[in-house]
C-alpha cells in the first residue's frame, strides 16, 4: 500500500481501504476546535464523545461531524451548546446513597482530626453533588471549619450550581436517596420551593467556592484533605484519566482521600500503588505515598 | 450471509430479560468463548442480577469498570444507572441522561459496539416490553454486523423483537435454542455441541 492517494478508476480512492472517514472527521473537528477556541477535548473517551457530536449534529441539523465541525467553527452559539453537551453531567443529589453513607461512616471520622478541613468537589457539573456533600458535612458539624472548592470546565454550570435551585419534581426521589444515605432529618429543612424550583439553604454553600478548573490543562492550586470527583474521568479516555491522576495525586495531603464513582478504577493507572482503598465498594481511596 | 469472524456478541433485554439471557447462556456450547455483553433494564437499586446470572453459566459474569479490557469468556452486564459502551476491547460508561426511559439503554451499546466492530458484532434482541434496541439493531446491521431477533412469538413480552424486526427485517429469527445455534455456527473454527 502506498503512503498517499491512489488514484481509482471511477475518480479518487481513500487512502486505505481500512479507513474509517467518521473517525478522520472527529480527528479534524477536535482539532479544529482546539485551535479555534482553546478547548481540548482530543483525549475524551471515544465511544461517548461520537454519541454525544452526533446528537448535536442532530439538533443542528447536520447529517456529518463535518458539517458540524463547519457550524461549530462559525457559530459561537453552536460551540456553546456542544460545550454544554460536553460538560453537564446528568446527576442527582446523593447519587449512590450507599456513598454518602460510607462518606459519613469512613472519611468523616478522619476528616473530623483537622483543624480546617478542606475538600476539592472536581467537575461538580450543576452542583447536585456539591450540594449533598455540604448536607453530610452539616450534619456531622464540620461544614463551619470545611471549605469546599468546587469546580468545573463550564462557567454557566457554575453559575447554576451557585444558585443551588433543582428541580422540584425530583425531591421526592432526592428525599429518597438521601434517606437511604443515612440521612435523619426531614429533607425538605433544606430547600425552600420558588423560584422556580427548590431553592437550597444559603447556609450550606456559604464556605463553598466556585470555580473554573479544566481538568485537561490546569494546574493544581491547592493541598486538599479529600478529592471527590465522581463519574467525571469516565468521560476522559486511559491516558487523560492518568493525567488527572497525576494532578490529583499532587494535590493530595499525605493521607488525604480520594472518591471516584462506583465504577471507576485505579486499579491500572500510573498511581494504583499510592493508595489503599477504604472502602472498596464505594471507590473511597487514601493516599498512602 | 456471511459474516466475518465474530468477536464479540451484544445482547439486549427488557421485561421477563432474566429467564431469556439465563437461557442463552445455558444453550450456548462451554467452547463459546466470546466476550457477551449484556444490557438489561434494571432500576437503579443494586440488584442481584451478577449472581443469579452466575449461577447458570461457567463463564465469569461481572458488571465491568469504566476503561475496563473487553476480556475472552467474560460475560459482562451493564450497571444500573449507567449507559454502557465499547470501544475495540475496552469499556466505557457515562451517567448521560436517560435514553427513552432506559439507562443502561440497549441502544447506546449496540450503536457503539457497531462502530467499533462492525461485521465482527453479533448483536441479539430479546424480550422486552418497548422498543430499545431497534435503531441499535439497524446501525448493527448496517455496519455489516449480525443481527439476531428473539422470535416474539416465543418472548415473554413481544414489543422489544418486534420493533427490532420491523427495522432489520433481514434478521435471524428464532427461538432462543435457535439464536443459540446461529451464534456458534457463526463463529468460525471448531465448536464443541
Amino acid at each position: 500500500m502506498t503512503a498517499g492517494p491512489e488514484p481509482g478508476r471511477e475518480g479518487v480512492a481513500v487512502a486505505r481501504e481500512a479507513v474509517d472517514l467518521e473517525e478522520v472527521e472527529v480527528d479534524a473537528l477536535l482539532d479544529a476546535v482546539y485551535r479555534y477556541y482553546g478547548f481540548d477535548f482530543r483525549q475524551y473517551a471515544r465511544p461517548s464523545l461520537r454519541r454525544r457530536l452526533w446528537r448535536r449534529a442532530a439538533l443542528e441539523g447536520t447529517s456529518t461531524i463535518s458539517g458540524l465541525q463547519e457550524r461549530l467553527l462559525h457559530d459561537r452559539a453552536c460551540m456553546e451548546s456542544l460545550l454544554l453537551d460536553l460538560s453537564i453531567n446528568v446527576t442527582a443529589m446523593f447519587r449512590d446513597p450507599s456513598f454518602y453513607a460510607a462518606f459519613r461512616r469512613t472519611v468523616v471520622p478522619l476528616l473530623r482530626t483537622y483543624p480546617f478541613i478542606r475538600i476539592w468537589n472536581a467537575g461538580c457539573s450543576t452542583g447536585e453533588e456539591t450540594h449533598s456533600l455540604a448536607i453530610v458535612l452539616a450534619e456531622e458539624g464540620l461544614l463551619g471549619r470545611t471549605r469546599i472548592y468546587a469546580t468545573d470546565i463550564n462557567e454557566s454550570v457554575l453559575l447554576r450550581a451557585k444558585e443551588g435551585v433543582f428541580p422540584l419534581e425530583q425531591m421526592k426521589a432526592y428525599t429518597e436517596n438521601y434517606q437511604a444515605a443515612g440521612g435523619t432529618r426531614a429533607f425538605s429543612e433544606y430547600y425552600t420551593a420558588g423560584y422556580g424550583g427548590a431553592r437550597f439553604d444559603r447556609s450550606l454553600t456559604e464556605g463553598v467556592v466556585f470555580s473554573r478548573h479544566n481538568l485537561v490543562s490546569d494546574r493544581s492550586f491547592n493541598e486538599f484533605h479529600a478529592i471527590i470527583c465522581r463519574n467525571v474521568m469516565i468521560y476522559f479516555d486511559a491516558k487523560l484519566q492518568d493525567r488527572v491522576h497525576d494532578l490529583f495525586h499532587e494535590s493530595l495531603v499525605r493521607f488525604g482521600l480520594l472518591s471516584l464513582g462506583q465504577k471507576e478504577s485505579i486499579t491500572f493507572t500510573s498511581h494504583s500503588a499510592d493508595y489503599v482503598a477504604l472502602d472498596q465498594a464505594d471507590r473511597i481511596f487514601r493516599k498512602v505515598r | 450471509m456471511t459474516p466475518g469472524r465474530l468477536e464479540l456478541v451484544a445482547v439486549g433485554c427488557s421485561w421477563g430479560g432474566l429467564a431469556a439471557v439465563t437461557r442463552l447462556l445455558e444453550a450456548l456450547p462451554a467452547a463459546f468463548d466470546l466476550p457477551t455483553v449484556i444490557v438489561q433494564h434494571r432500576s437503579e437499586a443494586p440488584s442481584a442480577l451478577v449472581e443469579l446470572l452466575a449461577g447458570h453459566t461457567s463463564r465469569p459474569v461481572a458488571e465491568p469498570d469504566d476503561k475496563d479490557r473487553v476480556l475472552a469468556n467474560h460475560v459482562y452486564v451493564a450497571p444500573p444507572g449507567y449507559h454502557l459502551l465499547v470501544d475495540r476491547h475496552r469499556f466505557t460508561l457515562t451517567t448521560e441522561g436517560p435514553v427513552r426511559y432506559a439507562r443502561p439503554s440497549v441502544d447506546v451499546l449496540f450503536e457503539s459496539a457497531a462502530d467499533a466492530y462492525g461485521p465482527a458484532l453479533a448483536a441479539v434482541v430479546l424480550t422486552g416490553a418497548n422498543d430499545d434496541g431497534a435503531l441499535g439493531l439497524a446501525r448493527v446491521s448496517a455496519a455489516g454486523g449480525l443481527a439476531l431477533v428473539q422470535d416474539p412469538a416465543t418472548a415473554e413480552r413481544a414489543a422489544m423483537p418486534s420493533a427490532a424486526l420491523a427495522a432489520v427485517p433481514t434478521a435471524v429469527v428464532g427461538d432462543i435454542d435457535e439464536l443459540a445455534r446461529t451464534l456458534v455456527a457463526a463463529v468460525k473454527g471448531p465448536v464443541v455441541p
